[in-house]
């Protein structure tokens, strides 16, 4: 029993490993761009959501909803004034940029807010938990777990069945070519970034009632995010919700059997993975 | 009334003068084809009108307007289409797909509309029965179909075709040059630039010959192809 517990603690983990990554997934599938600052974007989505919360004395789920709109401002600012310029057929110049990015933030962040830990605190919801057939499960972790699929599901909505998604998929396609079809690229770009900021202030929204968080811990953020993508496949978006699963429900086993595995066990279940399907579990196609 | 006008267009590449002092009228609802042999700067006269390269002298005008200074984008909602000599289909995305997107951004139809518009132009194209099939996984002669059916799809009143019937054969080329002869009497405009030269003259009213960057001369499609000039430096005839 305590086996299926273990389990099922680790696939609802992997749903918020799931958040961190869907927004980098949909970013490198529309622009074939790794952004290395996705991770200190969340947790700058987790003290704008605090900083909405302090000021106005809300709930971090209802400051979380003033939250959206300004994060999907700041990526789409983002792209539109400093990706779009660096992005082309060359893949290093967005990636320095994006890592300078990441340094700007942390100390940005370091600056405004100090190195103090902080933690949203969202009442009574955070102890309470059901039963699931026997096995005792959190109501927030349910509910990270939940929001994860919700989101995976959405963005795959928007992706197969929107005029927008279309947009996505032919500007990753042919950069070149969509304009010819009236769709400018740059534009597409920056409501992409948008959308990813978005899933990146939810993925904020669950790590900062879940845990506390400084400025310094995106890096960290980055790479589960990274592994998530990689084990489900690039281009994959339920993929990746598998891949947080693996890493979650790894990190959950190898906690069991020593607390003090926890991390690794998560990071050799990638390397596993990476041995046996080096393109991940769901590649989008060969290409 | 003209729907496309080029005045002087001029356009050189380093030393190289790729487009040489070009003036050419064309009428709406007409078919005009351009010969030439490689390098004499046809798919660069596309890139002029289609907006991908700006002229260092001259006007392009479409309608009358003067769209010189416009891009690419502008022009096609100006109602250029173009196909390319190398089909640059989205190979991730369906058939219907790929003609979805250029209806809606470029053509502005609107949502349940665009679906019916795009089948439409799909069954005229040949293309109705691989409407869910990948862009990327289809034939040449599919290929090029779809590159003219996306081509439609941006609702253009003038359209640009680079050598669509290379590569085909002869049964093929037959079917492609019935579509293309439908176009052009529901009276979208065409400019075709072709070497397959028998289905390009089953189709259009007028010729012009480029070479060396120069109009050497256009008319009737009889009077082209008798000339001396253009037998000898075209088809390499002594005469």
């Amino acid at each position: 029993m305590i086996w299926i517990d273990t389990l099922v603690q680790g696939v609802l983990l992997g749903g918020l490993y799931a958040l961190f990554a869907a927004g980098l997934s949909l970013v490198f599938g529309v622009m074939r761009l790794v952004n290395l600052a996705h991770g200190d974007l969340i947790v700058l989505a987790a003290f704008v959501i605090l900083s909405v919360a302090t000021a106005l004395n809300l709930n971090p789920f209802v400051a979380a909803v003033i939250a959206i709109p300004v994060m999907f401002a700041v990526g789409w600012v983002l792209q539109t004034y400093l990706l779009n310029r660096v992005l082309g057929d060359d893949i290093l110049p967005p990636l320095l940029v994006t890592f300078g990015l990441s340094v700007v933030i942390q100390n940005g962040l370091l600056e405004l807010f100090s190195a103090d830990s902080r933690k949203l605190t969202a009442g009574s919801i955070e102890a309470e938990s059901v039963s699931l057939g026997g096995v005792t499960v959190g109501v927030m972790p349910l509910l990270t777990f939940v929001s994860a699929v919700l989101v995976i599901f959405a963005l795959n909505q928007i992706f197969y069945r929107t005029k927008l998604g279309r947009a996505f998929r032919a500007t990753s396609d042919d950069r070149e070519a969509v304009g010819l079809m009236g769709i400018r690229p740059n534009n597409v770009f920056a409501i992409a970034t948008g959308i990813a900021m978005v899933v990146a202030t939810i993925a904020a929204l669950y790590l900062g009632i879940r845990a506390n968080f400084d400025p310094s811990i995106g890096p960290a953020r980055l790479l589960y995010a990274f592994e998530a993508v990689i084990i489900g496949g690039l281009g994959s978006l339920w993929g990746t919700l598998a891949g947080g699963v693996i890493i979650g429900v790894s990190q959950a086993l190898g906690a069991a059997i020593n607390p003090e595995w926890q991390i690794l066990s998560g990071h050799v279940a990638f390397v596993v993975v990476l041995l046996v399907r080096p393109r991940g579990l769901f590649p989008r196609s060969k290409d | 009334m003209s729907i496309l006008t080029l005045k002087s267009v001029s356009k050189s590449f380093g030393a190289l003068k790729v487009t040489d002092n070009v003036s050419l009228d064309v009428e709406a609802g007409e078919a005009l084809g351009i010969i030439g042999p490689n390098g004499a700067g046809k798919s660069t006269l596309f890139n002029l009108i289609a907006g991908n390269i700006k002229p260092d002298a001259g006007q392009v005008l479409l309608e009358g307007v003067d769209v010189t200074q416009r891009s690419p984008m502008e022009r096609v909602h100006a109602g250029v289409g173009r196909s390319f000599q190398i089909p640059q289909p989205f190979n991730h995305l369906s058939v219907f797909e790929n003609l979805m997107v250029a209806a809606q951004f470029g053509g502005e139809h609107r949502g349940h509309e665009a679906g019916t518009f795009c089948m439409s132009i799909l069954s005229e194209t040949g293309l109705a029965s691989c409407a869910q099939d990948l862009a990327g996984g289809l034939s040449l002669l599919q290929r090029k179909r779809l590159e003219l059916a996306r081509a439609m799809a941006t609702s253009p009143k003038l359209i640009l075709l680079d050598e669509i019937a290379g590569g085909l054969t002869d049964g093929e080329c037959v079917d492609l040059i019935k579509t293309i002869r439908n176009i052009h009497s529901q009276g979208t405009s065409i400019i075709w630039i072709e070497h397959v030269l028998h289905a390009l003259n089953s189709v259009v009213d007028r010729l012009m010959v480029l070479n060396f960057g120069r109009k050497l001369m256009v008319g009737r499609v009889d009077d082209v192809m008798n000339a001396p000039a253009v037998r000898e430096i075209y088809l390499g005839i002594e005469v």
